[in-house]
């Protein structure tokens, strides 16, 4: 494989390209619409209709807009796409044929809507355009290029050198430096050295990830092999969850399809670089996403994180100099190559470079997923281009970062969306989860439920965390259940600080936040619910319980 | 085989073999630790196949893939208890998997979760008395956009709400 092979099959795929073209979204969320029956019937329909010369239908990948699925787009038709809504198997025939003109009763989407234009698509810029098990659909729209271009035209530290120049961190909720980490593992001596795709995404109501590795499966491939010759590793794995098992068949079809084109496996583009990625299944440990966590289970055993340092960077798999990033951060990482560093830094604020991809879900009227430029203030995510909460309620707060952030409440929507503002706030970026609350939402029961969250998935490896959720989960259900006393309440707040300072791994450390920040924001909510303190300051005149008992 | 196995340990590792060699599921799984090329660090996708084939992993299962791997038997146990998706015991005829992600749950999958607990009597991780139904909560699938979701015998449900819940259950049996 060269360079002219590629352009060949790029050219073969573009001129084979039929005058309109039907996307039928293959997502997880479509899929359990009967999207795969939508796919069908429309094939068919096209048949008996006599329209195979000019219409293909086309498997796509996630195109966002996942609260009104199933979606099919139409391209070719007239100037701008048009988006069909809701759509059912038996709206087939009538879809086709207002293709030679005409209506059809199924819902139109407007492309115009803030949901669509204020978005900024990098990582998910094929997402919905290409067939992700087809890898000449990849190649036709440049797929590929930018890890030639990296292999014959770049040096490995000027790969680095552009990767730290475009300022991407860390997409999977930390923040670090991109740059960085690749430059620690170029540098780290060995012969031997891994590439990691941290695709275990457990952060419930984040789904950013798996869209991606179902819709564009190649983009992470590519990401991951420029990578791989960056730091100078031959092996790669890709760490995807069990509960993806469409994201799994697809990536594997994607390896299959890439090695026998010779863009993996042994002398990429006949250059003397070589790299190996093998797909490893988690089996659903949240804890797995910590990163010396996932390193044990990538080695088969129990995923019970280790203390830092040494970093993954120095000694990880096996021992080895291992480069771990999350699945969006390898995602950026050709358009990086292809456009450079610089055109990368351009986008986004001052220390948070670039696009992000959030999974809008919750209380709100658009769901779906949307990729924003760095920076943009929550309002217009959640006002204009969710449409605020539904049933004409109110918003009350945004969570963000998972069981590892914080709720934003309402009146703090004004703040920009960037690594160090949502800190600020008490809440983390995350991996990308942006779950909205109206005034409905409890908040209360909010930080139960994540605290049970993180009870259940502590990997029970250092006592702080193990005990301590336990005991912060059962003092949350005492205040809800209208048990417990103001020192109760003191005593939960005396645990958060202490599970936050002395727990081993990122679960621990970050577990009491959603209570910290609930208690920060909505600390009203936790006091109507206290009971007077018999043994309390203000009870019976005094202070002291054994004076209280002898009286 | 390792010499500081017991006696009665060597005896039931044989036991085990033995009845390996008759089933054809073993003869499977086999050639799927062969792809792995035995190694130790495929134990979990080895799992995954063994529980694909087998519906749960059973003490001498366990024990079969450690000494087809040389694994300590205590290791492979460890990997099969620590993660949640694998199941020690037999499972219903039929699973149903609450997803309780954050954005299922702000709508209102604990009641979707709660009306199948009253009505079957189980509770999430259990299995109806006639081995029908296994009622499983999922940490987040995924699916926020459809929120919530619920997945019936490996079919992601869009949407979902107490009465469809039970509606297709109800169909189950």
């Amino acid at each position: 494989m060269q360079l002219d092979d590629l352009n060949a099959i790029a050219e073969k795929q573009n001129s084979s390209r039929k005058k309109i073209i039907l996307r039928t979204c293959m997502s997880a969320g479509c899929m359990s619409s009967q999207a795969d029956v939508i796919k069908k019937n429309l094939e068919a329909e096209v048949k008996t209709q006599g329209l195979e010369a000019d219409v293909e239908v086309r498997r796509v990948g996630c195109m966002g807009f996942c609260g009104q699925g199933p979606l099919v787009g139409v391209d070719g038709l007239s100037a701008k796409e048009k988006l069909f809504e809701f759509v059912k198997p038996e709206n087939a025939a009538a879809i086709i044929s207002s293709l030679k003109g005409g209506d059809c009763d199924v819902q139109v989407g407007n492309p115009d809507h803030p949901f669509f234009a204020k978005q900024m698509k990098i990582v998910r810029a094929n997402g919905g355009v290409v067939d992700p098990e087809r890898i000449e659909d990849y190649i036709a729209i440049g797929g590929y290029t930018a890890l030639h271009q990296a292999l014959t035209e770049l040096p490995p530290p000027q790969v680095v050198e552009e990767v730290t120049k475009s300022g991407l961190r860390g997409r999977g909720g930390a923040g670090f430096p991109t740059g960085l980490k690749w430059g620690t593992v170029a540098k780290s001596p060995g012969a031997k050295k891994y590439i990691v795709c941290n695709g275990d995404e457990g952060d419930p109501g984040a789904f950013m990830d798996r869209s991606v590795l179902e819709s564009d499966p190649h983009l992470v491939l590519e990401g991951m092999a420029i990578a791989a010759y960056a730091v100078g590793a031959d092996q790669g794995y890709l760490y995807v969850r069990a509960e993806y098992p469409l994201a799994i068949s697809r990536l594997q079809i994607a390896i299959k399809q890439a090695k026998q084109l010779g863009l993996l496996g042994a002398g990429v583009f006949e250059t003397p670089f070589n790299f190996n990625v093998d797909i490893r299944i988690g089996a659903g440990a949240f804890v797995c996403g910590e990163e010396t966590a996932l390193m044990a289970s990538v080695e088969g055993k129990r995923g019970t994180p280790r203390p830092r340092p040494p970093f993954p960077a120095e000694s990880g798999l096996w021992g080895c100099p291992t480069l771990i990033n999350n699945v969006e951060t390898f995602a950026n990482i050709s358009a990086i190559i292809k456009r450079g560093g610089a055109w990368y830094a351009s986008i986004g604020t001052e220390k948070s470079k670039g696009t992000k991809v959030f999974a809008l879900t919750g209380k709100i009227k658009n769901n779906g997923l949307i990729e924003v430029p760095m920076g943009i203030p929550l309002r217009q995510i959640v006002m204009e281009m969710g449409g605020g909460a539904p049933d004409g309620r109110q918003v009350k707060s945004v969570q963000t970062g998972g069981p590892s952030g914080g709720c934003i409440p309402a009146d703090y929507l004004d703040t920009p969306v960037d690594y160090e503002s949502l800190t600020k706030l008490g809440s983390i970026m995350g991996s990308g989860g942006m779950v909205v609350m109206d005034d409905s939402t409890n908040m209360v029961e909010i930080a139960k439920f994540y605290m049970e969250f993180c009870m259940e998935e502590s990997c029970g490896k250092c006592i702080p965390c193990r005990a301590g959720t336990v005991q912060m989960l059962n003092l949350l259900e005492k205040i809800t259940q209208r048990k417990a006393t103001a020192r109760d309440l003191a005593k939960l707040e005396e645990l958060c600080d202490l599970v936050k300072n002395t727990s081993l791994c990122g679960l621990g450390q970050t577990a009491p936040n959603p209570v910290i920040s609930t208690l920060k924001f909505f600390r009203a909510e936790y006091e109507t619910l206290l009971q007077p303190d018999p043994f309390g300051p203000h009870a019976n005149g005094t202070t002291n319980p054994i004076e209280l008992v002898t009286k | 085989m390792n010499p500081s196995v017991s006696k009665p340990q060597k005896k039931r590792i044989q036991a085990v073999l033995a009845h390996a060699s008759g089933d054809k599921r073993f003869r499977i799984l086999e050639v799927h630790m062969k792809k792995h090329q035995f190694r130790q660090d495929a134990l979990i996708e080895i799992l995954h196949k063994a529980q694909e084939l087998f519906g749960y992993l059973e003490d001498d299962l366990l024990l079969y893939v450690s000494v087809k791997l040389k694994l300590p038997p205590s290791r492979v146990y460890g990997v099969a208890t620590f993660y949640h998706l694998f199941q020690l015991k037999p499972q219903g005829e039929h699973t149903c998997v609450v997803c309780k992600g954050t954005a299922c749950y702000v709508k209102g999958a604990d009641k979707i979760l709660s009306a199948i607990t009253d009505l079957y009597k189980i509770s999430p991780g259990e299995t109806t008395k006639d081995n029908k139904i296994s009622l499983l909560a999922a940490r987040c699938i995924g699916a926020c956009g459809i929120a919530p979701a619920v997945v019936y015998d490996g079919q992601v449900a869009a949407k979902q709400t107490p009465e469809t819940t039970l509606e297709r259950i109800k169909n189950w049996i």
